[in-house]
């Protein structure tokens, strides 16, 4: 597709490629310089549990879309990296943080590649439904499995020192691995989505026997790309359970798996900025609504917002803010 | 005493008993997913609310209104199916036009509305609802105790199920459901109101599910959580049966309930495990579901 336009007006084309390249790096730049000041303007663990739910939104952003898949179950990779790296840091005192996150990641890579096979056999609300039953029983085996501290969860993991020699007790020290975590994702969704392993996604997520008919081995695709997003979910329960220094059945739960759909859904499915504007906008309204009155209809206001979303606003914030700007200044 | 396989003959049909029961239970509720899946082409992710919305409506409508059981057996499927109406004429219709995830996430957020606001104002623990007088006690059959309310479940719960198979297989009303499943546009080329059919056939699906939850009102203990973690087992016998035959909606979840009774008897650890397990043999070896067809 790309060369056919280029052949027809090369200069054009290529200038104009040159630009959205440049105001995208532009817009990346901006973003790790905010992201460098944030933790002096706000509190740093706040930012945190920012930065690591809006990593899981990303990791899910990039299956809904750019692959056109609801997944209903990513839950079970959140909770597992949460649980593998608390596990190992708490029993193994000598390990540093690093290693227990990327085991982590690792594992909730593995339990990946086995979701993906399995529920990739299945298409649109199929697949909804196979993750959805596949992270419930993943559920049940952290509720009885011995080292997950079934309804307790697990407590005092500690921190430790990066690499061996930074310690990570002091919050902004912790801020900073957690952002550098973030940005590494980030930058890996963007890579995916921007390469033609990503334009092969989204004309899957358009019309996938098209796709097949071009020769292109849709399944092995849609495998990868939910392994990839499995992977980088993991990478975020496993950063949490560092930061918060503890890892619950609260991650395991289909309510997390709903919550990450939310996260995508307000801040606009498909767009680069949404899930973390989706991520901070839940995260703050969840510690807002906590100190106030309503505290305890949390959950109801979250329904009201997915339905909200869903009636009138399915582009999401960013999304009809890019709608907005396409309109007036295009 | 008669033993079967190492356990004792009363346990085991104790269990299998109680099998059939959840059984019953999955097929009502699978049914109902399916009838709504059909027409709407939606996955009703409110089905486990709506299914607890009907035990509520039993449990409220005695202690304030004084109904007795087997009124509220008629009346609550109505009055919740009359609410799924009104979901369907102002929330579904809406999104009828869009990528059907939107009807799943729509149903998601209104299950978490009905869900949450129960909690704020009955907690999780759970009510009890009491069995009807007449159907209190049991029958020793020698070989077993059989509760009589379990009894009255199965049967109530199949006479349903066989209910809504001649409805959709025997009648006008059904065939214009099934053509509108085939190739709803034609059928409004015929001049069948669809959109009125289609919000019939939500308020149905909605009334199965609240019919199930008045079943379960005296079986199980009455929470707003009660429906959710349901509703999950029942999407995975959704997927092991496939949503195409109203029979094998009722066999794959008679079945599932008894695999998971037996798992009960000999390997307790995977009771709450195994339909998901299931599941997962079924989508390697028959992807579509064990009555699916090939697409």
């Amino acid at each position: 597709m790309a060369e056919s336009q280029s052949m027809a007006a090369p200069s054009a084309v290529l200038e104009r490629q040159k630009r959205a390249k440049f105001r995208r790096n532009m817009f990346y730049l901006a973003l790790i310089v905010v992201g460098l000041i944030a933790p002096f303007l706000a509190y740093p663990v706040f930012l945190m549990k920012v930065l690591c739910f809006a990593l899981f939104a990303c990791a899910f952003n990039l299956l809904l879309g750019y692959a056109g898949l609801l997944s209903f179950g990513h839950a079970a990779f959140l909770a597992t990296g949460g649980y593998v790296t608390g596990y190992l840091l708490a029993s193994y005192p000598g390990l540093t943080p690093e290693l227990g996150i990327i085991a982590g990641t690792v594992l909730a890579t593995l339990l990946g590649v086995v979701f993906g096979v399995l529920s990739i056999r299945r298409q649109g609300i199929y697949f909804a439904m196979v993750t959805l039953a596949i992270a419930q029983l993943v559920y049940f085996m952290f509720v009885q499995a011995p080292f997950t501290g079934g309804e307790d969860g697990l407590h005092g993991v500690p921190r430790g020192e990066l690499f061996g020699f930074i310690s990570l007790s002091s919050n902004l020290a912790m801020y900073y691995f957690v952002f550098a975590i973030f940005i590494f994702g980030f930058a890996l969704i963007q890579r995916t989505v921007h390469s033609p392993f990503g334009q092969v996604l989204k004309a899957i997520r358009e019309n996938e026997p098209r796709a097949v008919s071009l020769g292109y081995n849709t399944d092995a695709y849609k495998l990868v790309a939910f392994v990839i997003s499995a992977g980088l979910a993991g990478l975020a329960g496993s950063t949490k359970t560092v930061v918060f220094q503890l890892a619950s059945l609260t991650d395991a739960h289909w309510h997390m798996s709903g919550e990450v759909i939310l996260m995508t859904l307000l801040g606009g499915v498909g767009t680069l900025l949404g899930p973390l504007m989706g991520a901070g906008i839940v995260v703050s309204l969840q510690h807002i609504l906590a100190q106030s009155p309503l505290g305890n209809w949390v959950s109801v206001i979250l329904g009201i917002i997915f339905v909200v979303c869903v009636l009138s606003f399915r582009s999401g914030i960013i999304g009809e803010l890019d709608k907005m700007y396409r309109k007036n200044f295009k | 005493m008669t033993m079967i396989f190492g356990v004792p003959m009363a346990v085991f049909m104790g269990q299998l008993t109680l099998g059939l029961v959840n059984g019953a239970f999955y097929a009502l509720l699978s049914l109902g997913l399916a009838v709504i899946f059909g027409l709407l082409k939606i996955v009703n992710f409110a089905h486990g609310a709506q299914y607890m919305l009907g035990a509520f409506a039993a449990l409220l409508g005695f202690r304030y209104l004084g109904i007795n059981y087997w009124l509220a057996l008629l009346l609550v499927p109505l009055v919740v199916g009359a609410f799924g109406v009104l979901l369907e004429r102002f929330l579904l219709r809406r999104i009828a036009h869009l990528d059907h995830l939107y009807g799943l996430l729509l149903t998601f957020g209104l299950a978490l509305i009905f869900e949450g606001t129960l909690v704020n104002f009955f907690g999780v623990s759970g009510a009890r609802y009491a069995t009807p007088e007449i159907l209190q006690g049991g029958l020793n059959l020698g070989f077993m105790f059989l509760p009589t309310y379990r009894a009255w479940v199965l049967v109530a719960a199949l006479a349903m199920c066989l209910f809504t198979w001649f409805m959709i297989e025997r009648t006008r009303l059904g065939a214009y459901l099934r053509a509108g499943t085939e190739n709803s546009q034609l059928m409004q080329a015929f001049g069948v109101n669809v959109p009125l059919l289609i919000t019939l056939t939500y308020g149905f699906g909605v009334g199965l599910a609240a019919f199930a939850g008045v079943l379960a009102a005296p079986l199980y203990p009455v929470s707003p959580t009660m429906g959710s973690s349901l509703l999950i087992v029942v999407f995975a016998v959704v997927v092991i049966g496939g949503m195409g035959s109203i029979l094998g909606a009722i066999i794959t979840g008679l079945s599932m309930g008894i695999i998971e009774g037996l798992t009960k008897v000999y390997y307790p650890e995977a009771s709450n495990t195994v339909i998901f397990l299931v599941m997962i043999l079924v989508l390697m070896l028959r992807p579509v579901g064990l009555f699916g067809k090939e697409a």
